[in-house]
């Protein structure tokens, strides 16, 4: 009978046990890490049909976003310009150069600029522009710092997770109006002085604004 | 368990490395896990939507109709104009309050002041870039010329300067004319319109 079972099965239930253990562990680890936007979705970086630099339109020269974006505030969707709106300074700024073809193509004929979208949210998530940027959320919370990008990357995870940070507390982020696509603005240089500013004054527009603090499933699913 | 812990330690290693971390820069469009569910077959604001011949979704207007809230009438506030003629209206059909020149302000900075200045003397920023033309609102020609001129020319372009009528609803476009006479008028000043005791503070 002591044949039957090699000595070393008496130590099998314990490697199992320690093996299940270890497999388990770096699969949920695998899971919480990599099955997330936060890994999935930030970062992404398409290659435009037009190398168009938001580093240079807005970081450089300053435009505001609403120059082309122009129904951001009106619309729940934010609008990608036509190409007439390029040719607005392109018609004589770099209007002989190859890298505007496909803009100055656009323009002459109405055939749209197949574009890559980099910010997507999902078809049953309704996401409104409008609401968000006349109630003081800057463009800088969802879309990061498109004003230093070469070439746009999605710097957020817009999960619905991400989304509930700050409907929780509108407080933490909301700022003045007319600084909406002023990037760059904080309170104050000295970042203990802003969160103390972001806190007081937040909670007053948030009073004053009447902004509410949705967290029902229809305020963003229908 | 020596060859576990190896194969266990060497899977790891190549997941994470093929893998790599969170906020890598990648060229690939995201993976979605519930594809049918994120992407629904319905229409989008300008994407491609094969359901049309050309593509588009986002579609034109069929000729001979208007969108809805769109300005069609023949009013002084959508034209410029005295209805029924082709003239010029000679002052603002709306009124005249602090909203609006302020309204007026913040529109001119995002619209106009990149190519027409700051302070409307067509030197703005865009003339270090070889733009040319762009007017100077202080010429005699632009101070004099009627309000419904300049909606004119804001809303369909002129010479070198494109349409604007499609970005800047009509509303904002006599906004921005109201401002654009206030920064006519503060240069016109002279110092006998600043006030007594702040002339003191004034950089002769």
């Amino acid at each position: 009978m002591s044949d039957v079972f090699p000595k070393w099965t008496n130590r099998l239930p314990m490697l199992l046990l320690v093996g299940l253990v270890m497999a388990g562990t770096a699969v949920v680890a695998g899971v919480w890490y990599y099955f997330t936007p936060k890994y999935t979705r930030v970062g992404y970086q398409p290659i435009q049909p037009v190398a168009f630099s938001h580093a240079l339109h807005v970081g450089q020269l300053g435009m505001d976003c609403r120059y082309c974006h122009s129904a951001v505030e009106e619309s729940w969707y934010s609008n990608v310009p036509s190409a007439s709106s390029c040719m607005n300074c392109h018609n004589q700024v770099l209007k002989d150069s190859p890298k505007l073809d496909l803009v100055r193509q656009s323009a002459a004929t109405g055939e749209p600029i197949p574009w890559v979208q980099v910010h997507k949210v999902p078809d049953y998530v309704y996401f409104n522009h409008a609401v968000h940027v006349r109630r003081g959320i800057s463009c800088v919370e969802c879309h990061g710092p498109i004003h230093q990008m070469d070439e746009v990357y999605h710097a957020q995870p817009l999960s619905m997770a991400f989304c509930l940070d700050c409907h929780r507390d509108p407080a933490s982020r909301i700022r003045p109006v007319d600084k909406v696509t002023d990037l760059e603005w904080t309170w104050n240089s000295d970042p203990a002085i802003a969160a103390d500013l972001q806190r007081v004054n937040g909670e007053k527009f948030v009073h004053d604004w009447n902004v509410q603090s949705l967290q029902n499933c229809s305020a963003c699913h229908r | 368990m020596r060859y576990f812990v190896l194969a266990f330690v060497l899977l790891v290693f190549v997941v994470v490395s093929i893998a790599g971390c969170r906020g890598g820069l990648s060229r690939r469009p995201p993976v979605e896990l519930f594809a049918d569910m994120d992407r629904q077959p319905k229409l989008r604001p300008q994407a491609v939507n094969r359901f049309f011949g050309n593509g588009l979704s986002s579609r034109l207007p069929v000729p001979g109709t208007i969108a809805r809230g769109a300005p069609y009438q023949d009013l002084p506030l959508n034209t410029g104009r005295e209805p029924g003629t082709t003239n010029f209206v000679t002052l603002l059909p709306v009124p005249l309050t602090s909203g609006l020149l302020a309204r007026g302000q913040e529109r001119y900075a995002i619209h106009c002041a990149m190519c027409h200045g700051a302070a409307g003397d067509g030197k703005g920023l865009l003339a270090k870039y070889q733009m040319v033309g762009m007017a100077n609102f202080h010429d005699q020609r632009l101070v004099a010329m009627p309000d419904g001129e300049i909606f004119n020319t804001i809303t369909h372009g002129k010479n070198l300067m494109g349409a604007y009528g499609a970005t800047i609803n009509p509303q904002d476009r006599w906004a921005i004319i109201a401002y654009l006479r206030a920064l006519q008028r503060a240069h016109l000043a002279t110092v006998d319109d600043v006030p007594e005791p702040a002339r003191a503070g004034l950089n002769k």
